[in-house]
């Protein structure tokens, strides 16, 4: 079984969406969570609703901001699991929850455990992190 | 700030949540304490919806009010040159009140990437919360500053708490290279052009997926405006927050130093095919089409904008040109009598913010801009839908005195 750490809690489920590398800012529409980023598999395609898997975490640290601006128009994935701990998306949430507005949970996994992950597999994920495919 | 007393609310509700904010940053990133800090600089200031700014107003309606020097980073609009951001009205006035709610905040309206420039220098060593990528690298690297790679949010909680939470950069141990990059093979012409450094750092950004990385065989006169190009094309192509140039910056007079008395983990020999490789990625397009060009990011310091009008040498642009920088320099263009070659020159002027985050380019279809920029080169296309070359500032003089796309690419070959 894969178990994925949790860094904000909460439990998930939501078709997976794999990226090798993604900046929020500059690879996220903020108003409609769709990846525009040419250089980033699945671009075109929107993030809202899926589970998110980030094998690496990259660039600007407005990313939090797209992150805040997801949650708060209802465009933000159902959970993001990162390939390493990265605080500046977890801030977005935890901005969001103070604000008042949905939050979503946030986890990290190793990327070699990452490649367990069918792309576009239905999955849940529980409150410790432990990663389920889901029956369709 | 008594931390205590202030996440009970006795500084007012911002203070509060800053400190509830920073508390739970820290426990996500393992840091078992806060710490004192003696600056900040503030990249949450960017509208990218109306969270924001609802989050910036929030602070306001708490009382909340930075508690150390602050510098603002660039915002959605130039509030010097109205009508040069083409946002719309809702947007525009969001945009506006998220400005002056930092503002409000206590901090300084600087609105620049470049705030080491601006005159925000902490001292080597000093502990400080920054924002802004390229910002973080630089004070890290260049200043021997010390900051995380803080997040929009998490900046301007930081600055009201006076406090960091004591994680990663901030940690001696954490500061020291372990990839040790050689460039001591490297064509001395090459490492005497402005345009190496965003192509090294780019090369950086993609290679180093977190290791500290530190350079041998770069001059030792490398300019700032070099490192700080240098650290913004490797911090918007990876998440880069330090570097060191060995016998250039201040944390790396020798290797022992550099390296934390221990040898490199890895050592890469850079060769010229390799930056050539990094060259060409850094545009997205082989055709010859031009039609605008756009300089300054970070913002263009005054040795900069001299160094364009000495290539420009009295030709005016025949395309569309966009010089973006800040206050700091705008007023020494204006002491130094500047600002009026710049416009026979027929270069627009942008302050306060940049093309690639707020809507400047004109509106045209397949259209293609030309950058000395690493940081403009790599947002470019996902954020204004332009295509974009990458070139010498040289190449970008004289593509705007032709009118059309002149590159010499012989130093890359």
């Amino acid at each position: 079984m894969v178990v994925a750490r949790v860094i904000l809690p909460g439990a998930a489920s939501g078709r997976a969406l794999k990226v090798a590398a993604l900046s929020f800012w500059g690879g996220v529409d903020p108003d409609t969570g769709t990846l525009t980023d040419p250089s980033v598999a699945h671009h075109g395609e929107c993030i809202a609703g899926r589970v998110l898997f980030v094998a690496e975490p990259r660039g600007s640290s407005s990313s939090s901001a797209v992150m805040l601006e997801l949650l708060r128009n209802g465009h933000a994935p159902a959970a993001i699991v990162l390939g390493r701990v990265d605080a500046i998306l977890g801030l977005g949430i935890v901005v969001a929850r103070e604000m008042g507005w949905p939050a979503i949970p946030l986890y990290e996994l190793a990327q070699q455990e990452m490649s367990a992950i069918d792309d576009g597999a239905d999955i849940g994920i529980d409150a410790d992190g432990r990663l389920s495919r889901l029956r369709t | 700030m008594d931390e205590r007393a202030a996440l009970d609310g006795r500084d007012g509700p911002a203070a509060a949540l800053a400190m509830r904010v920073l508390a739970q940053t820290a426990r996500m990133m393992g840091a078992e304490r806060l710490i004192a800090i003696e600056s900040a600089h503030i990249d949450g200031c960017l509208y990218h919806g109306d969270s924001g700014t609802l989050f910036a107003e929030r602070l306001v309606e708490g009382a909340g009010r930075a508690g150390v020097p602050t510098t603002l980073n660039v915002g959605a609009l130039d509030l010097l040159h109205a009508g040069r951001v083409k946002l719309d009205a809702h947007k525009a006035a969001m945009a506006r009140r998220m400005m002056d709610a930092y503002v409000a905040l206590g901090c300084q309206p600087t609105w620049t990437c470049a705030p080491y420039q601006a005159g925000h220098r902490p001292r080597t060593g000093a502990h400080v919360a920054w924002g802004e990528s390229n910002a973080v690298a630089f004070c890290n690297s260049v200043l021997g500053a010390r900051t995380e790679r803080y997040g929009d949010l998490l900046d301007i909680c930081a600055a009201i708490a006076a406090r960091a939470p004591d994680y990663g950069l901030h940690r001696e141990a954490n500061r020291h290279a372990t990839l040790l990059v050689d460039c001591t093979g490297l064509d001395p012409h090459l490492l005497a052009e402005d345009a190496l450094y965003p192509v090294l750092g780019a090369w950086l950004g993609r290679v180093a997926g977190g290791r500290i990385a530190a350079f041998a065989g770069v001059p030792r006169d490398t300019s700032e405006d070099r490192l700080k190009a240098l650290g913004a094309a490797a911090a918007s192509s990876g998440a880069i927050g330090l570097f060191h140039v060995i016998g250039v910056t201040p944390e790396a007079p020798d290797n022992a130093t550099t390296f934390g008395g221990v040898p490199p983990a890895e050592t890469i020999t850079l060769s010229g095919a390799m930056l050539r490789e990094s060259y060409d990625r850094l545009s997205t397009t082989s055709g010859a089409r031009l039609d605008a060009i756009a300089i300054g990011s970070p913002h263009l310091s005054l040795d900069e904008v001299r160094r364009l009008l000495a290539l420009l040498n009295g030709r005016k642009s025949r395309l569309p040109f966009y010089a973006c920088t800040g206050r700091h320099t705008l007023s020494a263009l204006e002491r130094d009598g500047l600002l009026g070659k710049l416009s026979d020159a027929n270069i627009t002027l942008v302050a306060d913010t940049c093309v690639v985050v707020a809507p400047i380019l004109p509106d045209i279809a397949d259209a293609t801009l030309l950058t000395n920029s690493g940081k403009f080169a790599h947002y470019t296309r996902p954020n204004t839908g332009y295509d974009v070359v990458f070139g010498s500032l040289s190449d970008v003089a004289e593509s705007a005195a032709a009118g059309c796309l002149v590159r010499d690419q012989s130093l890359w070959s």
